[in-house]
């Protein structure tokens, strides 16, 4: 860690004394500021994972904790290395055998899938239109979508059932204009899943799409039009184009906690829906088998684990962009 | 077209944004219904407002919550201003890239994994679930937003005025403190923001961590919201939607402020110099 200190120095540190203390002050802070935020986050959001990782290859007990072999150095390393012992795959084989797992995983990448295509068809339109809105109504329109992420996910989810149910106030008002003669059916179906989830998720579309948007040079679209390019080729050929970056981040921060998503699809989805976050859920809370519920959260992670690390090398980059 | 604001556009900025806020109406609307059907609108009265208040089981719900957001958003603050520091004023040092992952990584990370992960550390290392236990995990959630909040801030920043006050002989904490903590203060207040509501918001991290006498105020909606839709849970979401609404509004009036405030200081010491 000795190049750390390097890049915290602003003056030369002189031969005096006092030079030399500050450089060492220098050195002593940036060290803190660094080690502090480093360690709780290795100790809190790393090495949780090796745990759930060790976890998911015991086997399940009726004990407190319900699993075996339990966790620990307590008996020295030579049981610690017995214990490695009884280690098994068992959780994972048992994922591959039933198929409501298998199934699981796949209708929750679908999902989210499609959710997050919808959230960009949706978001699209309305970024384009912040990021051509007159620059003093820019920042009331940029408040305004971030207003309703403050609000609590639980809570718009839960709007959604009292809008989607069979006696809501979606089929009331249909029924009133005379557009349907019997209530849709929404409520417990995928349908209602991709609402909850591109209504929950769009600020997360629009904000990265507008920031990228916004920087865009319109003259070049009115040169393509000048030059008698049709506008639906110069959207295609020019603002798609120069917008990917914004594309692909809010496609990320979409996808990625979408496929693992509990509350929309317990609350919106009804029990036939299968998503993987849920599945989780009930082996953990319904089942109480941690060592299964710890295997589907590893496959989880790596199925993820691609999509993650292009959103922190999109990430990097657009900060490296900011510099 | 092109040049101006089109009707395409201010049509999709309408509906986009009737969309977003419908259900919220909605519900807020509906709040105030006299019927206890929620969808059958039979007259005004503030009636569930007054159940909610002799609910003991919500009250003392939302006193949890609001301990739980108050201490782990001002843990996550410090913590997260640190990581921001980190992350943008020592561009090398060991680990970086593992700190960068772990600071971006819980952003997008499934809620059921940041749950069910913490929950086992804590069972790993013997500390009971409740009060603690989800504040702990509040705190390693939130300060990654509140991290990203500052950053950009930081990014933007101009370094010279740092530089500046340590050649006249400011040591680096006399200069952080008052050269750097007042430029980037508001990123920090709306950082200590966003991680109370997220602290506020969270049910399923929650659940996971939280054990019996911990009971936050989602975790309460949540099991009522299973049994159905209810008016009383309405007015719960129509205060927690009041009290965040007030409270980003006056932060970005205030912050519009303090940005004029500091911008006519910096001409006014531009035209002194």
């Amino acid at each position: 860690m000795a190049d750390m200190a390097a890049t915290t120095e602003s003056a030369p540190a002189g031969s005096d004394r006092p030079g030399v203390a500050r450089a060492l002050l220098n050195a002593v802070m940036g060290r803190l500021v660094i080690a502090i935020p480093y360690l709780w986050l290795f100790v809190f959001f790393l090495v949780p994972f090796l745990i759930v990782f060790k976890i998911s290859l015991s086997t399940t007990a009726i004990a407190m904790p319900p699993y075996m072999p339990a966790f620990g150095f307590e008996d020295g390393v030579a049981g610690f290395i017995a214990k490695l012992g009884e280690m098994s795959l068992d959780s994972y084989v048992w994922l591959t055998e039933d198929t409501l797992y298998f199934n699981a995983y796949v209708s929750s990448i679908v999902i989210a899938a499609v959710s997050t295509a919808i959230t960009l068809a949706v978001g699209f339109p309305i970024a384009y239109g912040m990021a051509r809105a007159p620059a003093s109504l820019r920042p009331t329109l940029l408040m305004l979508v971030i207003l309703p992420f403050w609000t609590s996910f639980l809570i718009r989810v839960y709007a959604w059932i009292g809008i989607l149910k069979p006696e809501g106030l979606l089929n009331q008002f249909l029924l009133a204009t005379g557009i349907i003669d019997e209530p849709l059916i929404i409520l417990n179906t995928h349908a209602a899943i991709f609402i909850g989830i591109v209504y929950s998720y769009l600020p997360f579309m629009v904000l990265p799409l507008y920031s990228s948007l916004e920087k865009m040079d319109y003259s070049l679209i009115e040169a393509a039009q000048d030059l008698g390019c049709p506008p639906i080729t110069a959207f295609w050929k020019i603002t798609f184009p120069l917008a990917l970056p914004g594309v692909l981040a809010g496609c990320l921060l979409v996808f990625i906690p979408a496929v693992g998503e509990f509350v929309i699809p317990d609350l919106l989805g009804g029990s036939r829906t299968l998503m993987i976050g849920k599945t989780l859920w009930n082996e953990f809370f319904n089942n109480r088998d941690w060592p299964v519920s710890s295997a589907v959260a590893i496959i989880l992670l790596l199925i993820l684990v691609v999509p993650i690390m292009v959103f922190q090398q999109a990430q990097a980059k657009a900060q490296e962009r900011g510099r | 077209m092109t040049g101006t604001w089109s009707r395409f556009n201010i049509v999709s900025i309408v509906l986009g944004f009737a969309f977003l806020y419908l259900p919220i109406v909605l519900l807020v609307v509906y709040s105030f219904n006299e019927s206890k059907l929620v969808t059958v609108w039979a007259g005004f009265s503030t009636r569930w407002y007054g159940e909610l208040m002799r609910n003991q089981g919500i009250l003392d719900a939302a006193w949890v919550t609001a301990r739980v957001a108050f201490i782990s958003a001002s843990v996550a603050t410090v913590l997260g201003t640190l990581a921001a520091l980190a992350l943008t004023r020592y561009t090398r040092f060991r680990g970086r890239v593992l700190f960068t992952g772990m600071v971006f990584a819980p952003l997008v990370m499934p809620e059921v994994i940041t749950g069910l992960s913490l929950l086992l550390l804590f069972v790993a290392v013997g500390l009971d679930r409740g009060f603690l236990t989800v504040t702990l995990a509040h705190i390693t959630f939130s300060m990654c937003f509140v991290a990203v909040v500052v950053q950009s801030r930081l990014l933007t920043f101009d370094r010279s005025l740092e530089e500046a006050a340590m050649d006249l002989g400011a040591t680096p904490v006399k200069t952080f403190f008052q050269v750097t903590l007042p430029v980037i203060l508001p990123a920090i207040i709306s950082g200590w923001m966003l991680a109370f509501t997220l602290s506020l918001d969270d049910l399923v991290v929650a659940s996971f961590t939280s054990g019996p006498g911990a009971t936050t105020l989602p975790m309460k909606i949540y099991s009522q919201v299973r049994l159905g839709v209810t008016p009383e849970i309405n007015a719960v979401c129509t205060i927690l939607i009041g009290i965040v609404a007030v409270g980003v509004i006056a932060a970005s009036i205030i912050n519009k402020r303090r940005e004029v405030q500091r911008l006519r200081d910096e001409q006014a010491a531009l035209q002194e110099g």
